[in-house]
């Protein structure tokens, strides 16, 4: 025991023999093979199924057999409009939450700064980030409670106070959604990103403040001239980390609240619901491969190059 | 300028009383249309005071709801189940990789990194699960997909092992003639209780509101979780009815329909409304945590 404590203290590490390194290390090794085994059943094996979207799909030729078809599905799917109608839903969708929602979290951020009675800070965090711990299944309920057509309360309340008496069909109406999943969006959203930066908003230095004060700096100038200024480059990392996010789309938000309505398809789909209706059954498979993989392809350029982006603004901010 | 900072001050407190009212009102209105009589929800629709107040859809529920009750067995055997396991997972694979002995310890962070940049994506995914591993339409279907999705957390856990826990006291372990394993056990997990509090937590947050794979993955209504009853029902009322015992079309006529759709939903929401007021701090600590880089 005393002996090996002894050959322990002397060997620093990677001075010490290959072999020996591993022999001694080897519980550490051993202890991640079953998370590594994870990652590559969960994770890489599926990176390589992305040949599929080269294949004609058939399930009952099995996947490794069925056929090359080279292109094929990738011209199938750019030559209809759904190709386009897919991916403009998802950037268009992506850049209002991200343009909007920034603000909308920063404000509430700000207002948050401002209440200094602990209670009602508490409250307001708790009450605005609830709704990010719901299930989209259960927001779908929540929306469906204000906008069935027969018994919404929207088609029933609100909308008599306003003389409409016939009620409006809300899942067949394509023009109401854009409006509709970006309110659901914020619901959902606001409270917990504005806690992020509210989190960041609390390492600010009070010297900063203290100084403005004693210049009689009023408090609005103190925001304008002193919060954002510094919030500045958690703002762009963020922003900039969502725009790499920008071909991907929250799936519950967009199938689960317009009720899976075909008829919404213009202004509800987007790629995530397009490959999953394809695997459903519901559109063409062969298609849905090939949104599937344009998705993660040009999905992937977008991290690295926002990530890029960032690093040369500011090497710390980077997420590599 | 006293005056315009409280002037603000009050402003703040509208705005985020509005806000937290504006985050509040859709779950009134869910739990009063839950407890409105059937006739009244035709005649009147949804609303924020029951015209007449009825619990017949939580007596109808109460009576057939066998589904509803294997349906929570399900989600509470994923949840814990799932949390345990994926902690365990993590807390494997990230405590090596915060120690600097471990050998190829930066290529196995690569390998994590890279899972958290690049997916095959949802059908790839679909196919190794169901041709290579039949997990279709068995309970682990909703547990082995979640285990380790996120390599954020094991990015997190690693850093917060990396410095919290001062190597000298892993290396006096050693000396006390403690294996690896010993030391996670008994010296690094009861310094580490916030980190696992945290990714536990979001854990099981993640797993209690899983759909996805349910939807995916299941079609036997033996192994529908919660959310994939909830799920089911949304799309079609008559559902309920079509998979329980006794006599579907009377049955039919005797539900109070648009009242069980809302009071499903409140059964399901409930326990996380209930929890939340006692785990509302460390949900808010985690997202913090989150917030500040991994």
């Amino acid at each position: 025991m005393a002996q090996a404590a002894a050959t322990d203290a002397q060997q620093a590490v990677g001075k010490e023999p290959r072999t020996n390194r591993y022999r001694k290390y080897a519980p550490l090794l051993i202890m991640m093979i079953p998370g590594l085994l994870y990652l590559l059943i969960n994770n890489y094996l599926p990176m390589l199924g992305l040949i599929i979207a080269f294949k004609d799909v058939n399930f009952s030729k099995g996947i490794l057999d069925s056929d090359w078809v080279g292109f094929a599905n990738f011209e199938y799917l750019f030559k209809t409009s759904d190709a386009y109608i897919i991916t403009r839903n998802t950037i268009l969708y992506n850049l209002v939450f991200i343009l909007l929602g920034t603000v909308l979290s920063l404000a509430c951020a700000i207002l948050l700064n401002e209440i200094k009675n602990r209670t009602l800070l508490k409250a307001y965090q708790s009450i605005i980030t609830l709704p990010h711990l719901i299930s989209m299944v259960i927001v779908s309920y929540l929306v469906f409670a204000l906008l069935s057509p027969e018994t919404g309360f929207l088609n029933k309340t609100v909308l008599p106070w306003f003389g409409i008496d016939e009620g409006i069909m809300w899942y067949s109406e394509t023009k109401y959604w854009p409006w509709i999943l970006t309110i659901v969006n914020f619901w959902k959203t606001v409270g917990y990103s504005s806690i992020v930066y509210f989190a960041a908003l609390l390492g600010i230095d009070e010297e900063y403040y203290e100084a403005a004060r004693l210049d009689g700096a009023s408090r609005l100038q103190q925001i304008l001239r002193i919060t954002i200024p510094i919030l500045t480059p958690v703002i762009i990392m963020l922003t900039l980390l969502n725009v790499g996010r920008i071909f991907y789309s929250d799936f519950g938000l967009f199938y689960q609240v317009p009720l899976n309505s075909g008829a919404l398809f213009e202004t509800t789909a987007t790629i995530d619901t397009y490959v999953f209706r394809g695997l459903m059954g519901t559109s063409d498979i062969g298609m849905s491969t090939a949104a599937g993989f344009y998705q993660s392809i040009v999905g992937f350029i977008l991290v690295m190059l926002a990530n890029y982006i960032v690093r040369l603004k500011n090497k710390d901010n980077a997420l590599f | 300028m006293k005056s315009e900072s409280r002037g603000l001050t009050w402003f703040s407190h509208i705005s985020l009383f509005l806000f937290a009212a504006f985050c509040l009102i859709p779950f009134v209105l869910l739990i009063s249309a839950s407890l409105t009589d059937q006739n009244a929800i035709v005649a009147q629709g949804y609303s924020f005071i029951p015209h007449k107040f009825s619990t017949d859809a939580y007596d109808y529920l109460i009576n057939r709801g066998s589904d509803i009750a294997r349906a929570y067995g399900v989600t509470i055997f994923v949840t814990v189940f799932g949390t345990v396991a994926g902690l365990a997972l993590t807390t494997l694979l990230a405590y090596p990789l915060s120690r600097k002995e471990t050998p190829h310890r930066f290529l196995i962070m690569f390998i994590v990194f890279f899972t958290m940049l690049f997916h095959g994506g949802l059908i790839p995914s679909y196919l190794v699960y169901t041709q290579l591993f039949e997990i279709k339409n068995t309970i682990w279907a909703l547990i082995i997909p979640g285990l380790l999705t996120n390599g954020f957390y094991v990015m997190m856990m690693r850093t917060f092992f990396q410095t919290t826990v001062p190597p000298a006291l892993i290396e006096s372990a050693h000396l006390d003639g403690a294996s690896e394993y010993r030391t996670l056990w008994s010296v690094v997990l009861p310094l580490s209780t916030p980190v696992l509090a945290t990714v536990g937590l979001f854990t099981c947050i993640m797993y209690w509101n899983d759909w996805q794979n349910g939807m995916i993955y299941i079609t036997n209504p033996d192994y529908f979780s919660v959310q994939n009853l909830l799920n089911r029902i949304m799309q079609d009322i008559q559902y309920i009815n079509s998979n329980m015992a006794g006599n579907a079309g009377e049955a039919l006529s005797q539900m109070p329909t648009d009242s069980v759709k809302m009071a499903i939903a409140v059964i399901g929401v409930l326990p996380i409304l209930v929890a939340y007021p006692f785990f509302q701090k460390y949900f808010i600590k985690g997202i913090m945590i989150g917030a500040v880089k991994g």
